[in-house]
């Protein structure tokens, strides 16, 4: 009899397909609302619970559905690298729509709010699939199915802008998932396996003979770019500030937050499991991540700097965090790649609280969403302010906040490795240009309002609107402790990913 | 030379329907012939896979009344093809449904001229 616990990333799985199902018939938005914060809550705790029990046992394990052995059926593998992606993406997905609440309902139609919870259910179950997957053909099925979800999020606002923003997003998409099918065929005919650890072997087997070499380099290639396009590796992230910048707060924050990181989960689960790090780094494929990551980190800040729409801003400023975690991956070693997961973390927690503060600083200045309009409106809504001005000092890498730590370990990771003078630089460059539009835009968060625009945010500002917001307050305070968490008591979380990153082989 | 193209027809005929497939998606701007396009590219890549697992000769795998055929084609390139062909359906579904609401909106599906129109609502 094996432990109860190893039950648990199926729970997790299976809650939210369900939930998925159930919202859509439920007649209320608030309850399917209400329905989805449960799931997103217990695949939390269920995920602490493997967290727990595989790291507590050093072990990760196979959990096979149905009791049809490998070749046959569908697997799941989770050791505490999963769990704690698990963990965080459940959670941060709950605090997410807590958070935007306000605003979703506003956004949304009432008649179509329950499928927009039905999305969001969608979107938790191909995250927690896309990293617990041992088969890469489940994980091509859980992508498609996480971009109808993460195009839907983008939609659900239903204005002109949005919904082009969603075609764009959609048809670079497909673009990218087609590419990783087309790789998937590749290796697949090379190798015959579609099951991660016998790919492994197929893969070594093939490297040692030298057979079919170009045809696994293309593979590769297709399989990594498929999933750069889709998490916004940089020359291919044109999609990613229409989309994210203009939907609902909630979608904003999961789509940043998260729904990029599902695919970057998948890509360092192939990157170990599969073709291992030696590998990747021979044919070159490291140094092409490399260098679209470091090029994103400059380009993206750049961009984030002429944005004067903070959401925008925030949008163009995910390109640059994304290009870390590629400069990371990018770096071939194991410490770059642990550098990596951990910027996964605080990016996860950093995004959603600053598009939450964001959303909601806009809708105490009536529903302005320019950074000159915004001024002075932390005093509207003080937790709002300080969580923004939080989310960007942690941007910008300031001690004790996550995102000095991920810049220590990026740093620590380029020493004694032949890019290191470049990526040196650029950590350098890119904090600078993060401070040169970060600091601006909490300053004016926290300047004086000229008289005429007081009287304009006064006089426009909905009573309603203006009400304290509890749900809102709840999520940022918590992402806040996150966020001091992860630059204060890394240690922990290091030895977790470690653990997690030797188990995953 | 012409064994070559014999053997390889349905990898070759596989890559000029990705191509014509690529082409639509890149230089239509009729977004319906963009979402035909990526149809035809998925089905390049269906062909490429299904001929992959065919056996010359091969039955179906399927254990019926005469017992198991020694030869059969292999059954997993097919089951991902079946998949791949949901997967498609679905996508091309919710493509076709955003472009319809996208015509609600702004009257046209032609790409410029959607592009022309956002922009002069948003000045």
């Amino acid at each position: 009899m094996r432990p109860f616990a190893e039950n648990f990333p199926f729970f997790c799985i299976f809650l939210a397909l369900t939930a998925g199902i159930v919202s859509a018939v439920l007649p209320s938005g608030r309850a399917a609302w209400r329905l989805t914060l449960g799931v997103c809550a217990a695949s939390f705790l269920l995920s602490m619970g493997v967290l727990a029990y595989t790291y507590g046992g050093q072990l990760s394990f196979t959990y096979t559905m149905g009791r049809f052995p490998a070749p046959y059926g569908n697997a799941l593998q989770a050791g505490p690298w999963q769990a704690l992606m698990a963990v965080v993406f459940s959670g941060v997905m709950g605090l997410s729509l807590l958070g935007g609440a306000r605003d979703l309902f506003r956004d949304v139609k009432p008649s179509r709010q329950p499928l927009y919870f039905t999305m969001a259910d969608m979107t938790l179950a191909s995250l927690l699939a896309l990293t617990y997957t041992t088969d890469v053909f489940t994980g091509y099925v859980f992508i498609e199915i996480s971009t109808i979800a993460a195009c839907a999020l983008v939609m659900a606002k239903d204005s002109g802008p949005n919904l082009i923003a969603t075609l764009r997003y959609l048809f670079m998409s497909l673009l990218g998932s087609g590419m990783f099918l087309l790789g998937l065929v590749f290796l697949n005919s090379i190798t015959g396996h579609l099951l991660m650890t016998p790919l492994s072997g197929a893969v070594a087997a093939l490297c040692a003979s030298g057979g079919y070499h170009t045809t696994l380099v293309i593979a590769m290639g297709l399989m990594t770019v498929g999933l750069g396009v889709k998490s916004a590796m940089f020359p291919f992230h044109m999609w990613l500030p229409d989309a994210h910048g203009g939907a609902t707060t909630a979608s904003s924050a999961i789509l940043s937050g998260l729904v990029l990181k599902g695919y970057i989960a998948l890509m360092i689960v192939l990157m170990v499991r599969v073709f291992s790090l030696e590998l990747t780094m021979e044919v070159g494929i490291s140094n092409i991540l490399l260098l679209f990551g470091l090029l994103g980190m400059v380009m993206g800040s750049l961009s984030a700097m002429r944005e004067h729409h903070v959401k925008r801003m925030l949008a163009y400023s995910s390109v640059a965090q994304i290009g870390y975690i590629f400069m990371g991956l990018g770096l071939g070693t194991t410490a770059g790649l642990k550098a990596s997961c951990f910027h996964i973390l605080v990016h996860a927690c950093c995004k959603p609280l600053l598009f939450l503060c964001a959303g909601r600083l806009s809708t105490v200045s009536a529903h302005h969403h320019s950074l000159r309009n915004l001024r002075g409106s932390g005093y509207r809504d003080v937790v709002a302010g300080v969580g923004f001005t939080v989310g960007a000092l942690s941007m910008i890498g300031i001690p004790l906040f996550g995102g000095f730590v991920s810049k220590l370990y990026f740093a620590t990771a380029s020493l004694y490795t032949g890019q290191m003078a470049a990526v040196l630089v650029v950590i350098a460059l890119s904090t600078l240009l993060n401070a040169l539009y970060y600091v601006p835009a909490v300053l004016s968060i926290w300047g004086i309002a000229p008289d005429e625009l007081k009287e304009d945010v006064r006089l426009h500002t909905a009573p309603e609107d203006r009400a304290f917001d509890g749900r809102f307050t709840l999520a940022a305070a918590a992402l806040v402790l996150g966020v001091l968490a992860l630059g204060t008591l890394y240690h922990p979380v290091m030895d977790v990913l470690d653990a997690g990153l030797n188990l995953l082989k | 030379m012409l064994d070559l193209i014999v053997t390889n027809r349905f990898a070759i005929t596989a890559v000029v329907l990705f191509g014509i497939g690529l082409l639509n998606v890149m230089v239509q701007k009729n977004l319906i012939k963009k979402v035909v396009g990526f149809n035809i590219m998925d089905s390049a890549v269906f062909l490429l896979l299904a001929s992959l697992g065919y056996v010359d000769g091969g039955t179906a795998p399927i254990v019926g009344d005469v017992g198991f055929h020694p030869l059969y084609i292999n059954p997993i390139p097919s089951g991902l093809v079946l998949t791949g062909i949901v997967v498609s359906v679905s996508i091309t579904a919710f493509a076709l449904a955003l472009i319809q609401r996208v015509y609600r909106r702004y009257g046209t599906i032609e790409l410029d001229e959607l592009l022309e129109r956002a922009k002069k609502e948003a000045d």
